[in-house]
């Protein structure tokens, strides 16, 4: 059984420049759900996050990359695992009692893909008007540009917000990787 | 009353598909080996007849004069007026491809072309008005009538609209408001004017006027007026009292008592009066009287109410005359067993239940299948027992001691059986025998013996192999481009054959088998087979292969699934421009199967397609290495067995080969392949599982062999991408993933590494 994991009040108290009040569904903004890598904070788009799952031990994927952690059968359906610590080598990957899974899918005409991905923590949900969104400066980090959608300042804190798309895309990834 | 004749579209062009199938091969039979039996004609006739039926039905002109020219043909061949000449078969086959584009066309809702059927109408009129028939001399005259599209309508109109017609008059007697049912009886009649005015309580002492009147008509012709200037308004209606009087006008030899006979039973229930009447009285009540329009307002309330029940009956009487498994479905839609169905003449199918009509009227429906009903007959009585056992099931568990435990155990044993029995059931209505695939290449066969100048004798066999229909649909073009290959590049000239010593009709063969888990299909032909020369040689010359590499028989065959490969010298309209083969082979790939050459120079090659019979569930045997448990494929195991290490030998450097009988199979440790950790890595005394594909056999080494079950498979690719030595995954009983190894993948890396060494040693 995969409890839904209590959300850690990480964003919430420094929320005074840009509303993080929760879930506001009255805001003109998208919404994202922020989460913690090791000290880093990412946000995908809320609308494609089906669930969030605490971390259990999946079924290996023989030769695949190291950050494919490996598939779990969500109700029915095969799903992978990836590691985002591990693809953007951000942190220790080590799963702890507060280790989720977020589940991503994407319905579209061109993919239609779910996939889980592993996080430390999962912290709020963000609501950014689209004047907030900025354009990531264009130096080496370790995450590659075009996962990057821009970054959200949220009081002290950066949150670098993610392609849904790019995160779900593996060829083009696995050639990368290669 | 009107019916949304849209929903009869699907069932009408599937029907047209299958009649021109019927027509097609009828045919073939008759230019193969002539008319041998009428049947086989009437067959043909009867098949164009019942598209012609349809399409006049549902108003599809242009199909209705194109199959009248045709079945005018027909029927004189059938009468045995005129000989089915080569002529005439050339045209009927090409009517046949027309017609079927004209299906099409209407299928996807776009006008039809008539371009293509117009020179052949004109052909067969030619053809028609030519060869006046021997017998009789109006056949001719005949053909200039029927030609006429407007006389084709009427003529297969009246079959429906016969049968609509009597039942629209039962429904309206019923109704007793009809006021104009033919009236002209035989002017020497006597005529009577009875009026009848019943007490509003008739109905209730069972009398029903209906009846009456009914009986009056056995008398002579009758006229029905009905009164409803008593009926009161709508909501003070009581359903059970008669308000309607009636005025009838019957012609008849019949005296007053007679007449009054009929009403003996109501006469005190009713105002009688019996008067005789003359020619000039009786059209005068017959002519419109004030009560009309409430007359017809009536009859459009009770049609309303009846609407459903007519149009029931509207749609058999519909499906009676399109065809007999039109009247199967719309027997099924109205789910009244006893929905009058003329015995079909093919056999018998049922409908599935692709969604009600109501759903198809949007005119574009899903794709459907058709299934015996004997497999859903054998599903119904599956799902039976599986009832009898649940309930059994939940009996045991009321009250349930220790006592009833082998009771328990029997029943969940019970329970297994049943539904794995279900499971096979149900797979199996998705399974259509390869027929269908099969029947569409005698034409092609002999269209292209006409193009190439090729004689060629087809031979079928393993026609009744059953395969899933979702299989078949995407083997039917690959298939296709097989057969025409052989015929194409495999097959010589006649002189050609005669010189090299072999018979000058060339044959083709197609066979269908079940081997295992699989169904094989192999394309036969004795032509002049593969030459691994040639072929090499135009590799080298296209870059395929570099020039010194050397390349086994079997390897230069496969280059001519590379893409842009052709050996033909010059590029035919059949063939030659060098898509296709590779094509071929990526679709069968999709399909999960592969595909294998054989070829002697000069005898022929077989191409051998094998493919899953189904691609939902397989029968597994797991195995534990480390942690992770795998799926093999039971039908890829030869057996399991402990390693015995003085069997084992190291040949060739790293390469560990297991002495198998006389056999030598390379030992694949699972874990290394795929990277993880395994309890055991020593080959004494662990557990080898010997595994077959592409002809070659490896040994697996496993730490473990678990339980045997079905595993449903579910795709790796969908959410993931394709892993190498993996064909999908599947969940077993805990919830739990599990990987299905793929066998051939993994043969085919083990395999990779000695061909590089040998490459290597070879340059």
């Amino acid at each position: 059984m995969n409890a839904v994991i209590e959300v850690p009040e990480v964003g919430s108290h420094n929320s005074k420049e840009l509303s993080l009040e929760g879930i506001d569904f009255i805001t003109d903004g998208d919404q994202y759900l922020t989460f913690r890598l090791c000290n880093e904070h990412y946000g995908v788009d809320i609308l494609s996050v089906t669930e969030i799952r605490g971390w259990e031990v999946p079924t290996l994927i023989p030769n695949s990359p190291n950050y494919v952690k490996g598939v779990i059968n969500l109700r029915g359906v095969i799903v992978p695992i990836l590691d985002l610590r591990i693809r953007f080598q951000i942190g220790q990957p080590d799963y702890t009692p507060t280790t989720v899974v977020i589940v991503l899918a994407v319905k579209n005409d061109r993919m239609n893909c779910t996939m889980g991905f592993v996080v430390d923590a999962v912290s709020d949900v963000l609501n950014a008007e689209a004047c907030d969104i900025k354009p990531a400066p264009n130096f080496g980090g370790l995450v590659e540009a075009h996962y990057i959608q821009g970054l959200v300042n949220v009081g002290k804190n950066v949150v670098t917000l993610l392609h849904v798309d790019q995160l779900l895309t593996l060829e083009e990834e696995g050639s990368a990787h290669e | 009353m009107s019916i949304d004749f849209k929903q009869f579209y699907q069932v009408f062009f599937e029907e047209s598909y299958e009649g021109l199938d019927i027509m097609e091969q009828g045919l073939l039979e008759i230019s193969k080996v002539g008319i041998t039996d009428s049947e086989l004609i009437n067959t043909i006739f009867r098949a164009a007849h019942s598209i012609k039926g349809g399409s006049a039905t549902l108003g599809f002109s242009e199909m209705v004069s194109f199959t009248h020219v045709l079945e005018t043909l027909l029927d004189e061949v059938r009468e045995g007026n005129r000989e089915l000449t080569a002529e005439a078969i050339d045209l009927l086959l090409q009517s046949c491809d027309a017609l079927r584009e004209m299906v099409r066309s209407l299928e996807q809702e776009q006008p039809i072309d008539t371009t293509t059927s117009q020179p052949l109408l004109v052909a067969f009129e030619e053809l028609l008005t030519d060869h006046v028939a021997p017998t009789d001399g109006e056949t001719t005259a005949d053909v200039g009538a029927l030609s006429n599209q407007a006389n084709a309508l009427e003529e297969t109109f009246f079959g429906s609209d016969g049968a609509m017609l009597s039942t629209d008059r039962d429904a309206e007697i019923n109704t007793e408001t009809d006021s104009d049912i033919a009236t002209d009886s035989a002017a020497a009649c006597g005529r009577w004017l009875i009026d009848f005015k019943p007490q509003p309580q008739i109905l209730l002492t069972g009398n029903e006027p209906l009846r009456i009147f009914r009986e009056l008509e056995t008398l002579g012709d009758l006229t029905v007026i009905a009164d409803v200037t008593g009926v009161p308004e709508f909501d003070q209606l009581t359903v059970d009292e008669c308000f309607i009087s009636w005025r009838l006008l019957l012609a008849s030899e019949a005296d007053h008592d007679t007449i009054q006979e009929v009403f003996d039973w109501v006469l005190d229930e009713c105002q009688l009066e019996i008067r005789r009447v003359n020619d000039v009285e009786a059209a005068a009540v017959q002519a419109p009287q004030p009560s009309q329009s409430a007359v017809t307002d009536v009859a459009e309330v009770i049609a309303a109410e009846e609407e459903p029940t007519e149009q029931l009956v509207g749609e058999v009487a519909l499906a009676q005359v399109t065809a007999p498994v039109a009247a199967s479905s719309a027997k099924d839609k109205t789910g009244s067993p006893s929905a009058p169905t003329k015995t079909p003449a093919t056999p018998v199918k049922a409908e599935p239940t692709k969604g009600d009509a109501v759903a198809m009227t949007g005119g574009g429906s899903g794709p459907s299948i058709r299934v015996g009903i004997d497999k859903v007959d054998n599903l119904i009585n599956l799902v039976g027992e599986l009832v009898i056992t649940q309930s059994m099931l939940s009996e045991l568990g009321n009250n349930f001691d220790m006592e009833k435990l082998e009771r328990l155990a029997n029943g969940l044993e019970q329970l297994k059986q049943n539904t794995r029995e279900l499971q096979e059931s149900v797979m199996r209505i998705r399974m259509l025998p390869i027929s269908f695939t099969f029947n569409r290449f005698p034409r092609m066969i002999r269209d292209l013996s006409i193009k190439t100048g090729k004689q060629v004798d087809l031979i079928l066999s393993g026609e009744q192999t059953e395969l899933d229909k979702t299989v078949m649909e995407q083997i039917g073009d690959p298939l296709v481009h097989l057969v025409r290959n052989a015929v194409d590049h495999g097959l010589e000239l006649p002189d050609e054959r005669l010189a090299a010593g072999k018979p000058e009709t060339g044959s083709i063969r197609l066979n269908a088998e079940h081997k295992g888990g699989n169904i094989v299909i192999e394309i036969t032909d004795d032509g002049r087979g593969l030459d691994p020369e040639k072929i090499l040689n135009k590799a080298r010359e296209k870059g395929i292969v570099a020039a010194d590499q050397e390349l086994s028989d079997a390897e230069i065959y496969e280059l001519i699934f590379e893409p842009g490969f052709s050996t033909a010298a010059e590029v035919s309209d059949l063939s030659g421009r060098g898509v296709g083969m590779d094509v071929v082979r990526r679709n069968i790939k999709s399909l999960g199967g592969r595909i294998e050459i054989e070829s002697h120079l000069g005898q022929g090659s077989t191409f051998r397609v094998h493919l899953p019979l189904t691609l939902a569930i397989l029968d597994g045997q797991l195995v534990r290495v480390g942690r992770e448990v795998f799926v093999i494929p039971l039908v890829a195991i030869v057996e399991s067995l402990q390693i015995k290490t003085d069997l084992v030998n190291r040949v060739s450097g790293n390469m560990v080969l297991y002495r198998l009988r006389d056999d030598n199979v390379p030992i694949i440790p699972v874990y290394r392949e795929f990277n993880i950790q395994a309890d055991n890595t020593e080959l004494e005394n662990a557990l080898l599982v010997v595994v077959e594909g592409d002809g070659c056999k490896i040994g697996l080494l496993v730490d473990d062999l678990l339980a045997q079950q079905q595993v449903v498979i579910k795709s790796l690719e969908s959410n993931y991408k394709r892993v190498d030595g993996i064909s999908g995954a599947t969940i077993l009983g805990d919830g739990s993933v599990a990987l299905i190894l793929d066998i051939p993948g993994l043969i085919k890396n083990a395999a990779r590494p000695r061909k590089r060494v040998h490459s290597s040693r070879a340059a």
